[in-house]
């Protein structure tokens, strides 16, 4: 397999974060008539389930159990996100743009530099030509490796499997982007100014995809979530994967899913289908 | 006869000396304490003495709880204290803290205390949020006008 990037955000080929193991298995001729299967699956239940709209709702009801304001997160919930890439179109890029306006970022004009919250990725079989296409973002690992390497305690993960970085004592060593198999972090080279008072940045820390947590705090659904369901693809779903009873913990349930470089441990929060 | 010929000669010398060393008292530097731009509520989230001398760890305490905990509380919000102490421009808009006139720069700048928080922070209110998490009034909170219950906020379990 190889990938690259649709995105201005992602500069070289080798640096979109996509590896061949996983991906691979999912163009086998033997795997084939199962992804046929697949697809057929999400259309008929796209049918029942009505279209995007339907769909916000529900991720907007799996939120809707958002705690007071005074009380901290808990484990009791694990925030994920699923991404059906047979839903995901080539091209469009709702959910970064999205993301961008949200948290304030944009293109630095040196593509090595570029925020990486998130990016859309193009993955094509070199045996077929087959392709699709995917976002890319933290995926906000069980067990993740920026946290294990992290030497200040800035990266964390907190208890309800949001990982973030604590700008207030990140001291830029970058050692987490290094760490990270899905290059999902970034660092800020330059000064900034006028960011958005609800996504703190600045020049000498690393940063990456936050699942919007002022939003998710407040009850409501991360930016490219909101986004992708307003184009009427509805490829994102997020949810609380430890609520049995929410759309995204079903779906996981239901459907062959996949998480990127599983093979690894990490035990990412954002699940794939048809990759 | 020479002494109370001199006397007014004696009045001019003492007042110019006096005026020049009250001119260099006065100097820009060291004119009486700032008076920062008022909020724009009835009162602040806590007295103003204690704010005067407790705000940096009341910030420091809430953003410990908002990073790592996702308490979202409105007390000690920064983002509160830049709507409320916002201070319009020439131009109508509220400044940056590039602009001396700036809430916190008025007694940062004559303190000589060093502010970093602009560094990743907006020093200005954004735009309407998304979020929907400004509900609740800060001055409801628990202990906004009780000192001795700020100080237990601030040790309490340790964070």
């Amino acid at each position: 397999m190889t990938c690259k990037t649709d995105s201005s955000s992602c500069g070289s080929g080798g640096s979109c974060g996509c590896r061949s193991g996983s991906e691979a298995a999912a163009h086998d001729p033997v795997d084939a008539g199962r992804r046929w299967f697949m697809k057929a699956a999400a259309a008929f239940s796209t049918t029942v389930l009505g279209p995007g709209v339907t769909l916000l709702a529900f991720a907007e009801s799996d939120a809707a159990h958002a705690k007071p304001a005074d009380q901290p997160v808990s484990s009791k919930q694990r925030w994920g996100l699923l991404i059906d890439a047979g839903k995901c179109q080539d091209g469009c890029t709702a959910c970064v743009t999205a993301c961008s306006t949200e948290n304030g970022w944009k293109t630095t004009g040196h593509p090595e530099t570029d925020p990486q919250w998130i990016r859309k990725l193009t993955v094509t079989s070199p045996q077929d030509g087959s392709s699709f296409s995917m976002p890319m973002l933290c995926q906000h690992c069980a067990e993740p490796p920026c946290v294990d390497v992290c030497p200040t305690g800035a990266s964390f993960k907190r208890a309800d499997g949001i990982v973030l970085v604590d700008r207030h004592i990140c001291i830029g060593c970058r050692y987490c982007m290094m760490a990270c198999p899905y290059k999902a972090r970034s660092f800020i080279h330059e000064p900034l100014e006028d960011q958005k008072p609800y996504a703190p940045r600045g020049k000498g820390c690393v940063e990456s995809c936050t699942m919007c947590v002022h939003r998710v705090d407040a009850g409501g659904i991360p930016a490219c979530v909101e986004a992708c369901a307003k184009t009427g693809n509805a490829a994102m779903i997020f949810g609380d994967l430890n609520d049995k009873n929410s759309e995204i913990a079903k779906r996981v349930a239901t459907y062959r899913t996949t998480r990127v470089r599983a093979d690894l441990g990490t035990e990412p929060g954002v699940y794939y289908q048809n990759i | 006869m020479w002494m109370k010929g001199s006397w007014p000669r004696l009045v001019v010398a003492l007042a110019l000396i006096a005026s020049v060393m009250a001119g260099t008292l006065a100097a820009p530097a060291l004119a009486g304490p700032p008076t920062p731009a008022k909020g724009q509520g009835d009162k602040c989230v806590a007295p103003t003495d204690w704010m005067r001398r407790n705000h940096m760890k009341g910030l420091m305490h809430h953003r410990q709880r908002t990073v790592h905990e996702g308490i979202r509380t409105p007390q000690f919000d920064l983002n509160r204290c830049i709507d409320c102490h916002q201070v319009k421009g020439d131009d109508g808009k509220p400044v940056t803290v590039s602009d001396s006139r700036h809430f916190c720069r008025t007694c940062h700048d004559y303190a000589a205390v060093k502010l970093d928080c602009f560094e990743c922070h907006a020093s200005r209110p954004g735009e309407t949020t998304t979020t929907g998490g400004l509900e609740g009034s800060p001055h409801g909170a628990p202990g906004a006008g009780d000192v001795a219950s700020l100080n237990r906020y601030l040790e309490g379990a340790g964070r």
